[in-house]
């Protein structure tokens, strides 16, 4: 029946901490709310929307759940826009709307390879994946960053098989990182698994190998979203069966032969 | 907790309290029972329902303005065979209001949507959408056409059985006091207005517009004194119930609406601001009336001093 609710609740900000950003790129931070009140699935996310915000900016914003533990629920956020950018502006003791947790989560095969591919921001959802992962020695870690490495979390990732932060700052560093990207893909082609979260640019490379390696992968897409419930309708992606289907609600997380990405954006390595 | 009674009584519909959910709005219904208590709301009006299933607009679809946002989603739905099988039954409409939202783009399709609607019992009302761009009239949308108004509301209404029919009036037009004398010459019971505002967005960088569409339908707070002024408008041209929608946001707005003359509201882009929104103004409602000292809904409708 349709118990349990209320999943929207106003939740304080107990810790606001920059990571870092500059030489104009936008800046990261870490945000800690609480009190959660409930337990997540990596890959889950929220949506977050301060009171304060009036009627000004009338969309809540996506954010991947980073990690749930004693002192809060953490996310990572990355200040592109005039949301986020908002949000880096919170102090502690404000308060958040915050519902969820939302969506499907990343698949956990404890006994496979598994190898996260992270492109930036995306490497948020896997804070809380190698946390929890029962076999932390069968997962591997492979991050393509342009802000120093320094403004992530990569401690987090001590207890991980190998954790390898590789910055694209220009072309070739960039197209470097792609040749990598598929040689370690290669590895997992047989009975691994492969997840990976990040720009579109980033997914559709993942995918495109992912298909011609046959490998497994998910990736995790980051839809425009205005209710995250499955509602408004304006967050769908093709998937497999051609049916447009709620990002929201069916994913963020796809099989990557599940879900095709828009034809229309940038090439990874075009411009921003 | 206040003992105000906020109860609404509608032609062939008796409504708890006015919060009503708008079309499009509020999915199935379902999809906020994490949120609240479904059957605490006056009422729920379901995503618009075409005979079959549609697909809907290509992405990006969805773009946010300053107090609002633009749509241009194209009634994306499930069709109305699978919402009579796979969620209605699963709604509380026992307990509250569920009103199906039509989507056509002839009158005869119209008629034939009604006609499967009125049979079914856990369906309130029907409420008409009448915004399909209508190609013979080269792509204007018929709601913009007062004699197809009319024409899709008798149709409407002959297919109806006893279930009340909502005419949805779309702002886009000169006088939307026609459109309204329309709907009612067909046989409307209510009216409910208004509809989203035809407006775009485009993106310097890219020089694209920012919806695949183009064009798209402005909602949320940024559209309130436009419905409002709708609304008011309405009231005076006929004397049919009339529902308000357009950028409600707090129970003061509610208020806004029943003092200009509504008798009820739905809420729409407010429940994107957050799921439990429409919950949380319905409860809110009563202990506002009585800080104002409004005694009760009747007294207050319509008793604006202009
Ligand atoms: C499921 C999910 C999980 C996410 N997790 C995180 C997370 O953990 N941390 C994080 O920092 N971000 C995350 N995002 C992305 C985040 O939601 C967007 O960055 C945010 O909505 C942008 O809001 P804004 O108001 O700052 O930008 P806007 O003012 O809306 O846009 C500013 C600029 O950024 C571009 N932009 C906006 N959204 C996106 C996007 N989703 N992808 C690419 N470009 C975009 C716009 O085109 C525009 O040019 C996630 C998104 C989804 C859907
Ligand atoms: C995403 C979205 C989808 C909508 N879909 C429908 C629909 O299917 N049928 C309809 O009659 N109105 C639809 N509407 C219009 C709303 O029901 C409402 O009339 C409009 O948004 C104005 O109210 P608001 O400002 O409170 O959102 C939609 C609006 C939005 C934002
Ligand atoms: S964001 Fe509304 S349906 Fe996904």
């Amino acid at each position: 029946m349709l118990a349990s609710r209320n999943n929207c609740q106003d939740l304080r900000v107990v810790r606001m901490t920059p990571l870092g950003g500059g030489e104009g790129a936008p800046p990261l931070f870490e945000l800690v709310l609480s009190p959660p009140g409930w337990d997540f699935r990596p890959g889950q996310f929220v949506m977050i929307r301060p009171p304060e915000w009036g009627l000004d900016l009338v969309w809540g914003r996506p954010l991947s759940i980073a990690d749930v533990r004693e002192d809060g629920l953490r996310l990572l956020v990355q200040a592109i826009g005039r949301g986020t950018r908002r949000l880096s502006e919170l102090r502690p003791g404000q308060v958040v709307t915050v519902w969820g947790p939302l969506g499907n989560s990343f698949a956990v095969e404890p006994d496979k390879p598994t190898l996260l591919l992270a492109g930036g921001i995306g490497i948020a959802p896997f804070v809380g994946y190698a946390r929890r992962h029962p076999k932390p020695e069968n997962v591997t870690l492979l991050f393509g960053h342009r802000l120093p490495a320094e403004s992530y979390p990569l401690a987090d990732f001590g207890g991980l098989r190998k954790a390898e932060a590789v910055r694209e700052q220009n072309p070739e560093q960039l197209a470097r990182f792609i040749d990598h990207l598929g040689q370690t893909m290669r590895g997992y082609a047989h009975g691994g698994l492969v997840l990976a979260c990040g720009p579109e640019p980033f997914l559709r490379t993942v995918r495109k190998l992912a298909l011609t390696l046959k490998a497994r992968a998910q990736l995790s897409l980051e839809n425009r979203m205005a209710c995250g419930v499955g509602a408004c309708l304006g967050c769908v992606a093709r998937n497999g069966k051609d049916q447009l289907v709620q990002t929201c609600t069916h994913g963020p997380v796809f099989w990557a032969e599940d879900v095709f990405l828009s034809e229309d954006a940038a090439p990874l390595g075009g411009k921003p | 907790m206040s003992s105000l009674d906020t109860i609404v009584r509608l032609p062939g519909l008796t409504l708890k309290n006015p919060v009503l959910t708008a079309s499009g709005t509020f999915g199935y219904g379902l999809e906020f029972a994490r949120y609240g208590n479904l059957a605490d709301l006056g009422g729920i009006v379901v995503k618009g329902l075409s005979l079959k299933p549609r697909q809907g607009n290509p992405m990006p679809r969805i773009a946010e303005t300053p107090c609002g946002m633009l749509n241009a989603i194209g009634i994306q739905n499930i069709g109305v065979e699978a919402f009579l099988r796979d969620k209605l039954p699963f709604l509380p409409w026992r307990e509250t209001a569920v009103i199906a939202n039509l989507y056509a783009c002839d009158a005869h399709e119209f008629g034939e949507l009604a006609a499967v609607l009125a049979s079914v019992e856990g369906m309130a009302a029907l409420e008409v959408n009448v915004s399909c761009p209508n190609v013979k009239e080269g792509g204007v949308a018929f709601g913009q056409n007062p004699g197809q108004i009319r024409a899709v509301t008798e149709e409407v209404k002959r297919n109806a059985g006893s279930k009340p029919v909502i005419v949805k009036l779309s702002p886009n037009v000169t006088d939307i006091a026609d459109a309204a004398r329309a709907a009612v010459d067909g046989g409307a019971d209510m009216l409910s207005c208004i509809n989203t505002l035809m407006g775009m967005a485009v993106d310097i960088r890219t020089r694209k517009p920012r919806l695949a569409n183009v064009y798209g339908g402005l909602s949320g707070p940024a559209i309130k004194p436009v419905a409002l002024r709708c609304v008011h408008q309405v009231c005076r041209a006929v004397s049919v119930p009339v529902i308000g929608v357009g950028g409600i946001a707090s129970a003061e707005d509610i208020l806004d609406f029943i003092l200009v003359g509504a008798h009820a509201v739905q809420v729409g882009t407010a429940n994107f601001m957050r799921p439990d929104a429409a919950f949380r103004m319905a409860s809110e409602l009563p202990a506002l009336m009585e800080k104002l000292g409004i005694g009760g809904l009747d007294d207050f409708r319509g008793s604006l001093r202009a």
